[in-house]
């Protein structure tokens, strides 16, 4: 019986182990006569053994909770509710305001613009813009050295308060510089590692330099904001108020 | 819904070694497994393989791919195969083992093409036609750049010592 020829296909699918048992031996023989192709063979098969186990740590790692694939499945599909849902409520509000008549429209339709009230307006819309985003909610991450700090430093152009959230089982991903009418503003994002983050928001006040802490709410993104010594602050999500007011205690006490 | 989570839920963590196999940097591997996954729940419905694994390493690979070439662009463009020796003076000879840094150094310097096949093949034991569907190339195709790949890969590990009495001496099948 004649054995057709080996080929350097045979000699790759025999490194890689999946050749049928017949074509296995013949070049199992074919390599016991040549031995520069058997070191070639045993070349490869050390080198894919390498490749394997320099990367099995990574494989072996806890996945991070940004790649859970049920939250970003659960994202997608509530995201078009929460769309429509606005839509319905944003009919039933023009509904009254047409009732009632068109004097009081200047108020509803145009947001405030000064003040604690202005802070959390830009808060929640920073909120609605970035806590979605899987990809690059933060320009600058928390990498626990002091890179985050001197980002915000410089984003406020005075020294930031960072406040740590752990406490309350929030943690610090990291921040980004937003702009807004009144300046830039400093976003800091925090993330629970079960998809739900809140968003710390800070800059220069004009108005309002020094301001007690009064609950705010747009849409479904709820806040509690203040502000101390020329500095406003906001924190947003949309957890419920009380849970909210008590992080936003925790964030307060550290400022 | 629930065989998405089933099916793909699974090959995370091969996604991430996969990612992380043709890009380095570990925040940036990750970043191209979320974009990912993303697009994986978007296009769960609409995917027309039967084969989950080739589709989602398929659109994983698109993904690094694209974002080496960004990379490559941004950094003025040094093709991998051009970039200076980083491997040390040492000759390793067969009975050596090869270390795990020394290898990962050494696919960095093939070029993509030939690192994600060596991966797919290797690491991630995907046969020979899901490799092909991933790089949608054609089976004889798959063969050959694998064949490169690995006596490349085996070439830079012993240093490029010449081997002028193995090359050219292999018997190929003429296509």
């Amino acid at each position: 019986m004649t054995i057709r020829p080996i080929t350097e296909d045979d000699l790759q699918a025999y490194v890689d182990r999946v050749l049928d048992d017949k074509r296995h031996r013949d070049v199992s023989e074919y390599l016991v006569a040549n031995p520069e192709a058997a070191e070639r063979v045993s070349s490869y098969r050390s080198q894919a053994a390498a490749l394997r186990s320099a990367l099995e740590t990574v494989a072996r790692e806890p996945v991070p909770s940004r790649l859970n694939l049920t939250t970003i499945a659960a994202a997608r599909a509530p995201a078009r509710r929460t769309g429509s849902f606005r839509l319905a409520a944003a009919a039933v509000v023009l509904l009254a305001v047409g009732a009632t008549g068109g004097w009081i429209m200047k108020s509803y339709t145009l947001p405030p613009s000064e003040g604690v009230a202005a802070l959390a307006q830009e808060a929640s819309t920073s909120y609605g813009t970035f806590a979605p985003d899987r990809l690059h909610p933060v320009e600058v991450r928390a990498d626990g050295g002091d890179r985050l700090q001197q980002f915000a430093n410089s984003a406020l152009g005075r020294p930031a308060a960072i406040p740590d959230l752990r406490t309350a089982g929030y943690r610090l991903m990291g921040g980004r510089v937003v702009p807004t009418a009144h300046g830039p503003a400093l976003m800091l994002m925090y993330d629970d590692d079960k998809g739900s983050r809140l968003v710390m928001f800070t800059r220069p006040m004009a108005l309002d330099q020094d301001k007690p802490m009064v609950a705010t709410e747009t849409a479904d993104v709820r806040g509690w904001s203040w502000a101390k010594n020329g500095l406003g602050y906001s924190l947003v999500g949309s957890l419920p108020h009380a849970d909210l007011h008590s992080i936003a205690n925790v964030a307060r006490s550290q400022i | 819904m629930n065989d998405l989570l089933s099916q793909v839920e699974p090959m995370i963590p091969a996604l991430r070694r996969y990612a992380r196999g043709l890009v380095r940097d570990a925040e940036s591997a990750d970043d191209i497994v979320q974009d990912c996954l993303e697009r994986v729940v978007l296009n769960w419905s609409r995917r027309h393989d039967d084969n989950p694994r080739s589709w989602v390493f398929a659109i994983l690979h698109n993904l690094a791919v694209n974002k080496l070439r960004q990379d490559a662009r941004r950094a003025g463009s040094v093709p991998i195969e051009d970039a200076p020796e980083t491997v040390g003076a040492r000759s390793p000879t067969q009975e050596d083992a090869i270390y795990g840094g020394e290898v990962m150094a050494a696919i960095e310097r093939l070029p993509p093409d030939y690192r994600s096949i060596l991966l797919l093949v290797s690491v991630e034991d995907l046969s020979y036609a899901e490799a092909g569907k991933v790089l949608e190339i054609p089976l004889g195709t798959v063969m050959s750049r694998l064949a490169r790949a690995r006596e490349r890969l085996r070439s830079i590990l012993e240093n490029e010592r010449p081997r002028t009495s193995t090359a050219g001496s292999y018997i190929r099948r003429v296509k």
